[in-house]
Formats: C-alpha cells, structure tokens, sequence
C-alpha cells in the first residue's frame, strides 16, 4: 500500500490543488464555526444580562442566538457537502485515475 | 442468539413479578416510588402520598390523580421491547446473510449512515439526560445540546474524509499506523475504557431509573437487573450494532420525541412564549430559567465545558468507527451532514420537552415525590409523554429509550472489550502472537467486567444527571484523543514520545481534574469544598494534551525511530488526502 505513495505525488497539480482548497474549505469553516459557537459561549459567560434581554414577549435574547448557532452547525456542513462534492471528488479521480 | 432474544422479554416478565415483592421489602429511601409499587394489580393506586410541591401554581390543570403505575404503560413497554428486539433480530439476520455487507458497495448510503450516528449519538442518555436538565435548569440546558452539536461540523470540515481515506477502523488503528504500536495501543486501549466507562454510568443511570419508575422497584435492583441484561445481550452471541438496527432505533425515538414536542406545544396553543410563561409562574427559580446562571456558576465552567463538548465528539472511539461503513469520502460526507441535521432538529425537540416538562410536570402532583420528581430527576421526559399521551406514549416512549440504551450500551461494551482483547492483550501484552479463539475469550471476559463495573458505578452515581455524565466521557476524549488524533494528521514533527506523553497527560490531568470536581468531590463523595472549582476540565487538561505531545516531541526529535516515524508522515498524509491504496480496507 505504502509503496503505491510515489515521492512525486507533491509535484502532481491536482494533488496540489485538491490539498490547498480542501484545507481552505475546511478551516475557513471551522473558523467560522469556532467564532460562531464560542462567540455565543462567551456571551452566556461574560454577558448573561444581556441574554437574559427580553426581545419577544417573555423570550429572552439567549434562545434565538442558541437555536442560530444549531442552525449555522447544519447550514456549514451542508455548504461544504455542496461544496466538496463538485470540487474534491472530479480532483481525487482525477489523481487516482491517472496513477493507474 | 435466537434464544436470547426469549430470555430478555422472559427477564422483563420477572420484573413484574418482582415488583410488589421488593418493594415490600423496602422502607422506600427518597427516591423510590414505593407505595405506588401494588398499582401492578389491576386495582388504581392509592393518590400520591402527600406532596408538598414547590410549585403550587393556581393554574394547576386539576386532573383525577392517575396511577404513577400502570398496566397498560407496563404491557406496552414489554410489547414494544418485544418488538424492538424482533426488529433487531430481523435486520441481525438481514445483515450476516449478505456477507460482505460494507463492501457490497452501495448497499449504505450517506443518508442511512447519517442516520445510524444519530442514533449511536442520540443515546436516552441525552434524551433523558437534556430534557431533565432544561427542566432543572432552564436556559443553561441549552448549553449541553448546542455543544453536543457543534463536535460535527469540526469532524467533518477537518476529520471524517480523511480518516475515511486512512480505511482504518478504530482510533487505535490511526494512532499506531505510523506511530509505534505497542506505546500507541496501550495508551489508545486505557482512554477507550475510561471513555466507554463514563459513557457506560450515563446510560446505566438511565437505564436503571427508567425501570425504577416502570416497575417500582429498588433503584439498586433496578440497575443490577439492567446491568445483567446488558451483559447477556452483548456476550452472548450479541448484538452487534449494525447500522439497519441503529436507523430503526433512531427512526423510532425522532418520532417519539417529534410526537412529543408538537403535544406539548399544542398545549401551549402552539405559542413558545405561552409555554415561557406557564415555565416562569410554576418555577421556584421563577425568570432565572430563561438567562444563564442556574447550571453554572461561574465563565470559566462553562467556556470549560464548551471545549470539551465541541472537541470530544471527535475523540469517541464508538462514534469515529461509524465512518469506515460508506464506500468512499463522498458518502462520509454526506453521512456527517445527516447526521448532524437529524442530531440538531433531535436536541431542539428535547429542549421544547424539557422547557414544557417545568409546567406541565413540575405541578402535577401525579408526577412528584416530595416535591421531587417521581423516579429520579432523570425521568421528566418520561412523564411528559404520559402527560400528553397517556399511557401508550409513556409506555411507547420508555420502550423506544430503553432500547435505545440497550443498543448504545451494546456498541460501548464492544467496543471497550475490543479495546481490551485487541489492543491490550493481542496486540500490546501478546505482541501479536495470540490466537484468534483466545481473543474472543478475552473478549468475553472483558465484557463481563465491564458490565459488572457499570453496575457498581451505576449505583454510585445515582444521583447525578447523565447528560452531565456524557459530558465528562466527551472532556475526557477532547483531552487525551482529540489531540494525538489531531496532532498525527496534520503534524509532521509528531513522534511515538510526544503522542505518548500528550496523550496519557490529557488523560491523567482530564480524570484527575473531574474527581476534583464539584460533581464528583462535592455531590458523590460528600466532601465540603471542592478542590478543583470548575465543572468541566477540558480548558485545562486539553491544552496540557496538545503541550506534551509537542514537547515530547521535541525530546525525542533527531533519534533514528522519530525520523523514521516523521517520513511515514508523507504516505499518511497523502492516502488521507486521496484514499490511495485504501480502497480495499472496509471489510467489516
């Protein structure tokens, strides 16, 4: 299996390709994620006054930023489903296919 | 395996039998519902004892006391464990006739693999377990389901292709792959089990109440009888947690729980801000449970608990197995984002169940024990399905949780008695020598004392909240896998010393740090003050995790074996990137 790893792989510009957006992709996304999630975590921490504002009727401003951070979870794995499926896998066969 | 599918609703039988009996016995400690115990004879029980609820609200629906007993919740629970366990032996046989199931190709798509780790993840642990401490809690409930939530998206943006490329199985394979395997195993094996332990509490604790309140029984007797069941189903032939059992099961528990959520908002005439005020009239902590501060005293404990439900997700050794069952990268992904929607839509229904339960449960005397509730502070989930639906949902949905527990507890025992057989003895204390026959007696034995130790630990930690549990298994993986797992994939300078030291340092510091805890120090041991102040101890133990890997790393960087190790990196790196040369992994 090991020996199927060709040292030129590095030079090959799809692998290099497919390796530079996947990791963009993925950690743009993952930062946002952390700044989304964490954002929200440090305002339960730091600003319970301000969640607990009143913004409809009783409903304090905490339970429509939680349920926006569980929305934006699916909504970013969804955006790079769409995203990887066009791009990463015409690239991976690409590779693959033109290694054998 | 035919007849073990006889002795479980054999065993479940022998409850009822039992019941009136032990509870006899019993001078009846706070928790148990004892004098309900004889509503297991047609005649309606006596009204509830007494009780001095906290929330005597002048809205209270005044209902004819109905028994916390009932024939018709017990037959339908029997009936549909019954059920359960056909379907499980149906879609058992299902899955040994086409023989290479997996490999077939096709046969699991993304979307019923989404499914299948939604139910590995919607454990009745987080369905009780969230649902009671939005209930006891308010607002800050809501910290546990978005935070069990969020570990998703990181798995799939930074994990689930690439270990699916990698074609390994299990966390272990991962770590010893270009790392050397005997220091690796060991380390992968012990974390496993304390994972799988802390995992295991949570759903006996579950488990163990729900009988409690079903039967009547002794809380003690309740998680023996489960613990023994638990250990049967998994040694004795068992179930293994195939992937049509697990969609059943998650398919089941969405519709309960769906079922559930819409009654309760009709309730509340379908008005979330109705349901908000009934909860604030009814609640001693009156508007306390819509703002944070009631679970968490201070920001240090919740920006704690944060890293450690967002990271561990990706440290579950159960849960990273789930992503060898698709045929490549493409179906993974797709499978992470079913998973993670059907998870999302799953916690927000718990939540609704929980913030209802505050009115529609904390006030109805039926439901409570000395202003506490009846069967356990875990069971609210469990009595709102029988304050919207009567006996046939409360029988339905205690039916669909306990088999639940039974298939998630199932996975957990196998996979922490692989962890023992595999890694331990095959491959760490046998150095690779032993028979195949002598691993599965291994196996065996490992399984049966885990179930034993679930038992003894069951009772110990009776009194806590099992989402609150299942967070510490989720800080203790964030802490000592997720780093190596981390580090070894996109860290080129990691060697076999610093994913040692980081990894058994996450972990001593990530347990170390719980028992100092005021859940553990303070609630189960009975000492004054805690010593270690905060909750969760994932803001401390990980970094420590990610700092002794590259330490250690740093030590041991230029000797022959870490060169070796770091030049591995290439041919790791490029097969997680492309899947080359594991096409033919995925046999199990």
């Amino acid at each position: 299996m090991d020996q199927l790893v060709t040292p030129n792989m590095r030079d090959n510009p799809d692998f290099r390709e497919l390796e530079r957006t996947r990791g963009r992709l993925g950690w743009t996304l993952t930062a946002i994620m952390l700044v989304i999630y964490f954002g929200f975590i440090f305002l339960v921490a730091y600003a319970p006054g301000l969640m607990a504002t009143p913004v409809y009727g009783s409903m304090t401003l905490g339970f429509p930023l939680g349920l926006f951070v569980i929305i934006s979870a699916i909504a970013l794995t969804g955006f790079y489903v769409l995203r990887a499926n066009s791009a990463f896998d015409t690239l991976t066969a690409r590779i693959v296919g033109g290694r054998l | 395996m035919m007849r073990l599918r006889i002795i479980i609703p054999a065993l479940a039988a022998a409850f009822l039998a039992f019941s009136p009996l032990a509870s006899a016995q019993a001078p009846a400690p706070a928790a148990t519902p004892a004098p309900a115990a004889q509503a297991a004879t047609p005649a309606p029980a006596p009204p509830a004892p007494a009780v001095s609820a906290p929330a005597q609200a002048p809205a209270a629906p005044a209902k004819p006391a109905a028994p916390a007993l009932s024939v018709i919740a017990i037959s339908l629970f029997g009936g549909f464990v019954f059920l359960t366990l056909i379907i499980t032996y149906w879609a058992a046989r299902r899955t040994h006739t086409a023989s290479d199931f997996y490999a077939a190709g096709g046969a699991i798509t993304g979307f019923q693999n989404g499914i299948a780790i939604a139910g590995d993840y919607m454990s009745a642990a987080s369905f009780l377990g969230i649902s009671a401490m939005v209930y006891a809690a308010g607002f800050d409930g809501l910290l546990y389901s978005i935070g069990f939530l969020v570990g998703w998206p990181i798995i799939m943006f930074l994990m689930a292709e690439r270990l699916r490329n990698l074609g390994k199985y299990s966390f272990s394979d991962v770590a010893s792959y270009r790392l050397s395997a005997v220091p690796m195993r060991s380390f992968a094996a012990v974390s496993a089990l304390v994972v799988v332990s802390f995992y295991l509490i949570a759903q006996m604790v579950g488990a163990g109440q729900l009988i409690q309140l079903l039967f009547g029984l002794q809380y003690i007797y309740a998680v023996v009888i489960v613990g023994v069941l638990m250990i049967l189903y998994v040694t004795f032939g068992g179930m293994i947690a195939t992937t049509w059992v697990q969609i059943i099961k998650a398919g089941l528990l969405l519709i309960g729980a769906t079922y559930m959520a819409i009654a309760a908002l009709a309730h509340f005439g379908f008005s979330l801000n109705a349901m908000f005020d009934a909860a604030v009239q009814v609640s001693p902590k009156k508007l306390a449970i819509l703002s944070p501060g009631l679970q968490f005293k201070n920001p240090i404990s919740i920006i704690s608990l944060g890293i450690a439900l967002m990271f561990g997700t990706a440290g579950l050794p159960h849960i990273l197995m789930r992503f060898f069952t698709v045929r490549n990268a493409k179906e993974a992904r797709k499978s992470v984002f079913w998973a993670t929607s059907f998870i999302g839509y799953f916690y927000i229904l718990t939540f609704i169940i929980g913030f209802a339960a505050i009115s529609m449960v904390g006030q109805n005397p039926d439901y409570l024990l000395k202003g506490a509730v009846r069967g356990g502070s875990n069971m609210v989930a469990i009595h709102l399905a029988h304050a919207v639906g009567g006996d046939v949902l409360k029988g339905f949905v205690s039916a669909v949780a306990f088999a639940t527990i039974l298939a998630v507890v199932s996975g957990l025992t196998l996979a922490g008695a692989t962890a023992v057989s595999h890694d331990l003895y095959a491959n760490v204390l046998m150095r690779g020598r032993a028979t195949e026959g002598r691993e599965v007696v291994v196996s065996r034995i490992a399984s049966i004392a885990l179930g034993m130790l679930a038992i003894v630990l069951g009772i110990v930690f009776e009194k806590l909240n099992v989402a609150y549990m299942v967070g510490l298994a989720f800080a203790v993986a964030a802490s000592a896998n997720f780093p190596v797992l981390m580090m070894n994939m996109y860290w080129k300078g990691l060697n076999t010393t610093g994913a040692a030291l980081g990894g058994w340092l996450g972990l001593v510091s990530a347990v170390v740090l719980t028992i100092l805890s005021p859940g553990i120090w303070v609630k189960v041991m009975g000492h004054h003050a805690a010593i270690f102040p905060y909750d969760s101890p994932a803001l401390f133990s990980m970094p420590l995790g990610f700092l002794g890997c590259w330490l250690g790393s740093l030590l041991a960087a230029g000797s022959a074996s870490s060169r070796a190790e770091e030049s591995r990196f290439e041919a790791l790196y490029i097969r997680s990137q492309t899947g080359i040369g594991a096409e033919g992994a995925v046999t199990h």
